[in-house]
C-alpha cells in the first residue's frame, strides 16, 4: 500500500455519492451515504497508522521525529537505501534469506505431507475420516510454548540449534493442520460426478488427478500455500529461541534493529516495511480465500 | 481485490464416502487407502505431541540450567512455585484480561466493520484492503510500529495529532507517555488494531452466508431494520462470532510477539508465553517453565474444547446443506 493509494481512497470519499445506493429516493439516500462515508472513515481509520509508517519510511529521521508531525516533509528513499545496504552478504540480507529459506521449504513439505493427507480424507476417505480430521486441528489448539523447552534441549544435544532446517520442520508442523484442514475442504468441492464420469471413461487414477482434479483445486493450493508462507515469514518466538547469528530471521533481526542511541524511527519503518512487503503480497494474492484459511477451513 | 457480489456459502464439505466405494475392504486395502495420511500424522505426532509430554515430565522434576546437578523429582512442587509466585499469577491474570478484553473489543469492532462492509457501495473493494492491511503486517513490525512511531511521547503521531488539535483549539493539549501510563492498554491496542481484521472477515462471511430469501421474506412482512438485525442476522451469526471470538482466544492466550516488543514484559504486562520464555531464557529454570508451560496448556484446552465442538457443529451443518 503506498500514498497514492490513500490519495485514491480519499477521492474516492468524494464520489460516495454516486454509489449504487443513490437510486434509493429521500431519506434512505442520505442513510446509505451516511453508512457509506461511516465505512470510508472506519477503513481510513485502520488504515492510518500504516499510512503513517510508510510516509514516516520516506522522512529523513530529523523530520519523522518532529513534533507536531511533519506531513509535509520532503520525501527520500535513503532510508531503505540505508537499510538494503550495498552488499547481499551484511545487514538485513542474510536474515531475509533464512526467513525465504524456512518459509519457502516449510511450505513445500507441508504440501507435500498435507496433499496426500487431505486426498485420504475426501476422494478415497479412510474410515473414520472425521476423527482424523479433528486430531489435525487439536494439535493447532497446542500452544508452541508448551514444546519450546524439550525441541531446544533436544536441538542443542543433537547440535541442531540455529540451524534455519530446525525452523523448517517446526514451521510445517504449525502449518500441516492448517493445510490438511483447508486442502481437504478445498478437495470436498469437486463434484464427484466429474471424478466418476473421468473413470467411467476409463482414465486411471494418477490421470484423473492430474487432469481433472488438479486444475478444480489449483487455486486452493495456491491459497494454502500463500497462507502457510505468511505464517512461516511472521513466527517470532521459536526463531528468538533457537537461532543464533547464522540462522536469524527477519523478524528477530526486526526486534534487535533498534539502538537506544539517536534518531531510529524513519530507518525502523522502512525495515518494518521492507519486511513485511512479502506477507502484505501473499495476503492479498490470498485475500478471497484468507479467511477459508484462518478459520481452518470451517468459514468459506 | 473482491468488489464483486458476495459468494453463496460454498458446497458441503463432505468427503463423497459414497464416490468410490470401499471393494472388499480387506487389511492390505484399509492400509493402502490410510498410506496417504500416515507421513502426515506420523511428523505432527512426532513434531508437536512428543516434545509436550516431555514438557509434562519436566515440569514434574526441580530442574535449573545453572544447577545442573541438583536435578531432582519434585512432583508438582513447580506448579506450587508458579501459583505461589506473586509475579507468576500476575502472569496468569494478565494473560486472562489481554485475552479477554484483545477477543471482546476486535470481535465488537469486527462486527462493526463486518456490518459497514456488507453493504455495496463505491470502492468497497478498497474500503475492505484497507482493513485487512493491519492484519497483514508482520506481527513484530506492527508492535515495533505502535511502539516507537505512534505511542512515543515525544514524536509519536498520537501525542503529534494532540497537540495538533491542541493548537488548532487554543489550549495545551496533554501529550501522556502511553507505554508507561498503560502499559496493557497499549499492548491491547495494538493487538485488536491487527485482530478487529481477522474477526471482520470472519462475521462478513456469516454475513454473507445469510438467506436473502428469508431477509426478502422478513422485509415484505413489514419488519425493519433493527427487528431483521436482532432476529434474524445475530442469531445467523451467533456462531461465527463464536468461532470468531473461540479462534481469536486460541491466538491471543499463545501470544508472545508484541508483549515482547511493546513492553518486554515490564509494568505486569508479562502474560504466560512470555514467563515461559523468561523462565527458560533468562532464568533458565527448566522446570517452572515447563510448569507455566502445562498451565498454557491447560488454559487453551479449556478454549479448544469448545472451539472444536463450534467448528465441529458449522462443519456439520455445512455438511448437511446438501
Amino acid at each position: 500500500m503506498t500514498t497514492a493509494d490513500l490519495r485514491s481512497a480519499k477521492t474516492g470519499t468524494a464520489r460516495r455519492t454516486a454509489g449504487p445506493r443513490a437510486a434509493v429516493p429521500g431519506a434512505g439516500r442520505w442513510k446509505g451515504a451516511a453508512l457509506t462515508l461511516t465505512a470510508w472513515v472506519a477503513g481510513l481509520a485502520f488504515f492510518l497508522p500504516v499510512a503513517w509508517m510508510v510516509l514516516t519510511s520516506l522522512h529523513s529521521e530529523p523530520d519523522a521525529a518532529s513534533n507536531p508531525p511533519a506531513f509535509t516533509a520532503p520525501l527520500t528513499l535513503d532510508n531503505y537505501r540505508d537499510f538494503f545496504g550495498t552488499s547481499i552478504w551484511e545487514g538485513p540480507w542474510p536474515p531475509l534469506i533464512n526467513s525465504a529459506t524456512a518459509s519457502l521449504a516449510s511450505t513445500a513439505l507441508v504440501l507435500l505431507l498435507a496433499l496426500p493427507a487431505a486426498y485420504a480424507l475426501t476422494i478415497r476417505p479412510v474410515r473414520g475420516w472425521r476423527d482424523v480430521l479433528f486430531f489435525f486441528l487439536s494439535t493447532k489448539m497446542l500452544p508452541v510454548v508448551a514444546g519450546l523447552l524439550p525441541v531446544y534441549l533436544f536441538a542443542r544435544n543433537i547440535g541442531f540449534l540455529d540451524h534455519v532446517w530446525l525452523l523448517v520442520l517446526l514451521y510445517t508442523s504449525m502449518n500441516l493442520p492448517i493445510a490438511v484442514w483447508m486442502l481437504q475442504s478445498f478437495l470436498a468441492e469437486v463434484p464427484s460426478s466429474v471424478i466418476e464420469a473421468a473413470q467411467l471413461d476409463g482414465a486411471r487414477l494418477p490421470v484423473v488427478l492430474g487432469r481433472v482434479v488438479a486444475p478444480i483445486v489449483l487455486p486452493g493450493i495456491a491459497a494454502t500455500a500463500l497462507i502457510c508462507f505468511i505464517f512461516s515469514w511472521n513466527e517470532l518466538l521459536f526463531a528468538r529461541v533457537l537461532t543464533g547469528i547464522r540462522a536469524e530471521t527477519a523478524p528477530v533481526f526486526l526486534t534487535s534493529f533498534i539502538t537506544s542511541q539517536g534518531l531510529f524511527i524513519a530507518q525502523l519503518s522502512a525495515a518494518s516495511i521492507a519486511i513485511s512487503l512479502p506477507v502484505l503480497a501473499a495476503g492479498f494474492a490470498a485475500q478471497d480465500k484468507l479467511v477459508q484459511g484462518l478459520s481452518l477451513g470451517a468459514v468459506k | 481485490m473482491n468488489t464483486t457480489t458476495p459468494r453463496p456459502p460454498a458446497p458441503p464439505a463432505a468427503p463423497r464416502a459414497a464416490a468410490v466405494p470401499p471393494k472388499n475392504p480387506g487389511r492390505a486395502k484399509a492400509w493402502a487407502t490410510r498410506a496417504p495420511l500416515l507421513p502426515a500424522l506420523i511428523f505432527l505426532v512426532v513434531v508437536t505431541q512428543l516434545p509436550f509430554a516431555a514438557t509434562l515430565v519436566i515440569s514434574l522434576w526441580d530442574w535449573n540450567a545453572l544447577y545442573p546437578d541438583d536435578r531432582a523429582f519434585t512432583g508438582f512442587g513447580n506448579y506450587e512455585a508458579v501459583l505461589r509466585d506473586a509475579d507468576l499469577r500476575q502472569a496468569v491474570l494478565t494473560t486472562a484480561v489481554l485475552t479477554a478484553t484483545v477477543v471482546l473489543v476486535s470481535l465488537v469492532l469486527g462486527l462493526g466493520l463486518a456490518l459497514l462492509l456488507d453493504r455495496r457501495f463505491r470502492g468497497r473493494g478498497l474500503v475492505r484492503t484497507m482493513t485487512i492491511t493491519p492484519f497483514l503486517l508482520v506481527p513484530v513490525a506492527a508492535a515495533l510500529l505502535w511502539k516507537h512511531v505512534l505511542f512515543n511521547p515525544e514524536y509519536g503521531l498520537f501525542n503529534g495529532l494532540l497537540a495538533r488539535f491542541g493548537d488548532l483549539f487554543g489550549f495545551t493539549a496533554p501529550q501522556p507517555d502511553w507505554i508507561s501510563d498503560m502499559p496493557l492498554v497499549a499492548v491491547e491496542m495494538a493487538l485488536i488494531w491487527q485482530w478487529t481484521p481477522f474477526m471482520m472477515l470472519i462475521i462478513l462471511a456469516g454475513l454473507q452466508s445469510r438467506s436473502s430469501e428469508l431477509m426478502e421474506a422478513a422485509r415484505l412482512d413489514g419488519a425493519g431494520n433493527w427487528q431483521i438485525f436482532t432476529h434474524l442476522t445475530l442469531p445467523h451469526l451467533r456462531r461465527y462470532l463464536e468461532l470468531g471470538g473461540l479462534l481469536g482466544s486460541i491466538y491471543i492466550v499463545q501470544h508472545f510477539d508484541a508483549v515482547y516488543t511493546i513492553t518486554a514484559g515490564g509494568l505486569d504486562t508479562a502474560n504466560l508465553p512470555y514467563v515461559v520464555y523468561q523462565e527458560f531464557y533468562q532464568a533458565q529454570d527448566y522446570g517452572v517453565a515447563s510448569a507455566a508451560g502445562v498451565l498454557v496448556v491447560i488454559g487453551s484446552l479449556l478454549i479448544a474444547t469448545f472451539a472444536l465442538r463450534v467448528v465441529s457443529s458449522l462443519f456439520r451443518e455445512e455438511g448437511s446443506r446438501s
